[in-house]
């Protein structure tokens, strides 16, 4: 019964942010834009609208949020009622404050993450791609010899090595995830440095920086930026199991894989508390990965 | 026949060699610190005999080619060391929870190939149609979902009435259905990650083929769309499929490691979460080498059976 009630409430939640937010983007667009948005699938409007709230909430985290993000307001455990909307944790934290906060954290720390992943990744790959030769050759080698263990596993085998806090996971998790970037970023730059404008701009004297940042890059942006949306994903898929395993983000932060982790016990009296945060990292990975469905298909040229 | 010896015997020594550098990236992280690994690992309030104790018990005297050596003959040999936080052999340790992972993972694989492959089928022959929309809308979603948010999930709806346990308690004298009852949940888990992704997969090589004009040959001779489908576009669709199943097999050997975390199993995620968390870098090691093993023979046997399903690989000019 409270499955199927989930379900209705779930779906008309959904139907009415895709449709309110497709119309309010067809609405807002610049004329010669507007085709994209009328067009927009309502999938993709929705991972939209819910991309917008969660940046929204990290944004104005401490206006929001009725307490302060470590402060502990009652007993453990509280059930939902005011002035705890959803309750209390393990500790008497409010619920809501934390998972607010949760959001600029958790969000915050994959996107870093994330960026960090393709600054290094995507300048290494296409340098590689333009110098070619053994340089090339070289990186390369590592880059598929580093591939070879599993990302989880190689992060917990750095984590133990330079220890865990916020800092080196930043760090282990985008060296590890740079690897990945670096392929993509290589294999598209490949495509573009055998074009005559590279060779022109060559010829012109332009160091290779130059070439990256000028030529290259903004013809490589439409793949990468799709692979943005797909490696952010699972950065912080990444990032919330390693706080979940209670070897990521640490207390007092608000963190939503930790979260879960600390509160889980009320699962076992069926309260669905410790799902809310669980579910706030779902709902993002599902909207993100609406809109680069789409970003795809769309560039891709396909048509139903 | 020799063509397919000589092409195995290749891949296998490729395998090797990839072996053989995973290794040496395991064993060689540690040299990345700067400094000190044993006062790293033990921490700044740390007297100079458990220091001296401690570099003595890694080896840390030695250099490094030398340790790698030692290392690596002695993991040949089943021999992983000693586990800093408990003193005990770490192949004892290990011996017990590499059964137990693999039946897991084994299990979930059981479940999870037919089921999906089945969903991909299905959704390839009628697609477009709602059931293709849902189950790939479904496929999307639950590929965003975090494995412990599909974990509490199934233990609030499956264990909260009481059907399977939440909690796996199994020892060695545990029969085969008592195990396969009290590892349900698990299991469930993983194959619900996993599905999506190959199901999605399945879907896109086989509709692909569909066109093809030998497809359309064989349904305009009256051939019926099911027959078409798993008698001309599976067979073809083979490689791609069996790579994919191979990728994710390898993806629950990583995901077990939340999964075990989850349920309380006595397998090698947990040890090596527990061992994360002590920094007992040996026996991370061990495990981090064991889990990348199974990650590079699963490729490697995917590439070699996609190989010997596809005639125009097998016989190529």
């Amino acid at each position: 019964m409270i499955a199927i009630y989930t379900l209705v409430v779930g779906l008309a939640l959904f139907f009415a942010l895709g449709w309110s937010s497709r119309f309010a983007m067809h609405a807002g667009a610049p004329a010669h834009n507007k085709p994209i948005f009328r067009d927009m699938p309502l999938t993709a409007s929705f991972g939209m609208a819910v991309i917008i709230i969660y940046v929204f909430v990290s944004i104005f985290a401490p206006v929001l949020a009725p307490f302060r993000e470590g402060e502990v307001v009652g007993s453990q455990y509280l059930p939902w009622a005011a002035p705890y909307y959803l309750g209390t944790d393990k500790l008497g934290r409010d619920m809501l404050t934390r998972l607010i906060y949760g959001a600029r954290n958790t969000v915050g720390i994959a996107f870093a993450t994330t960026m960090l992943a393709f600054v290094v990744g995507s300048i290494l790959g296409i340098w590689a791609a333009l110098v070619g030769g053994w340089l090339d050759q070289v990186a390369s080698r590592i880059v598929d010899a580093l591939m070879a263990i599993p990302a989880l596993i190689f992060s917990l085998l750095l984590l133990t090595i330079f220890g865990t806090s916020v800092l080196t996971l930043i760090l282990v998790i985008g060296a590890v995830d740079s690897t990945r970037v670096y392929r993509i970023a290589r294999s598209v730059a490949q495509g573009i440095v055998v074009m005559d404008y590279i060779e022109a701009a060559r010829l012109r004297g332009e160091s290779n920086w130059r070439l990256i940042r000028r030529e290259i890059l903004p013809n490589a942006m439409a793949p990468l930026v799709a692979e943005f949306g797909l490696r952010f994903c699972f950065v912080f898929l990444a990032i919330s199991a390693l706080s979940f395993l209670g070897l990521g983000i640490k207390p007092p932060t608000a963190d939503w894989g930790s979260m879960v982790r600390d509160n889980a016990t009320l699962i076992t009296f069926g309260d669905i508390t410790p799902l809310l945060p669980a579910g706030a990292i779902a709902l993002l990975t599902v909207a993100v990965n609406f809109v680069v469905d789409w970003q795809l298909h769309r560039a891709s040229g396909l048509k139903e | 026949m020799i063509e397919i010896w000589r092409m195995i015997g290749q891949r296998l020594l490729l395998g090797l060699l990839t072996l053989f550098i995973v290794s040496v990236v395991i064993f060689g992280a540690t040299e990345l610190l700067p400094g000190d690994l044993a006062r790293e690992l033990l921490g700044q309030s740390a007297t100079e005999e458990t220091l001296a104790v401690l570099r003595e018990q890694l080896g840390l005297n030695d250099p490094a080619p030398l340790r790698y050596w030692n290392w690596l003959s002695g993991v040949l040999q089943g021999d992983f060391g000693v586990s800093m936080a408990t003193q005990r052999p770490i192949s004892d340790l290990i011996a017990a929870r590499l059964g137990n992972t693999l039946f897991l993972a084994l299990y979930a694989a059981a479940m999870s190939v037919p089921f999906s492959l089945l969903l991909g089928v299905l959704a390839a022959l009628w697609r477009n149609s709602v059931f293709d929309r849902v189950s790939n809308a479904g496929a999307l979603t639950s590929i965003s979902f975090p494995e412990f948010f599909v974990a509490y999930i199934l233990i609030l709806w499956l264990s909260q009435s009481g059907i399977f346990p939440s909690m796996v308690r199994i020892s060695s004298s545990t029969s085969l259905t008592d195990m396969l009852y009290s590892c349900f949940l698990p299991a469930l888990t993983l194959t619900l990650v996993v599905t999506a992704h190959m199901m999605r997969m399945t879907r896109a090589a086989i509709i692909n083929l569909l066109a093809s004009p030998y497809i359309e040959m064989s349904r305009l001779k009256g051939m019926s769309p099911l027959r078409v489908v798993l008698r001309h576009a599976v067979p073809n669709a083979l490689a791609p499929i069996i790579n994919v199943i191979a990728l994710n097999l390898a993806y629950l050997i990583t995901g077990v490691v939340v999964v075990e975390v989850v349920f309380v199993y006595p397998g090698l995620g947990q040890l090596m979460v527990d061992a994360v968390t002590n920094r007992d870098i040996a026996v991370v090691q061990a495990i981090a080498l064991i889990f990348a093993s199974a990650y590079v023979l699963l490729n490697l046997l995917a590439d070699v059976l996609s190989t010997i399903t596809n005639p125009r690989l097998m016989h190529r000019r």
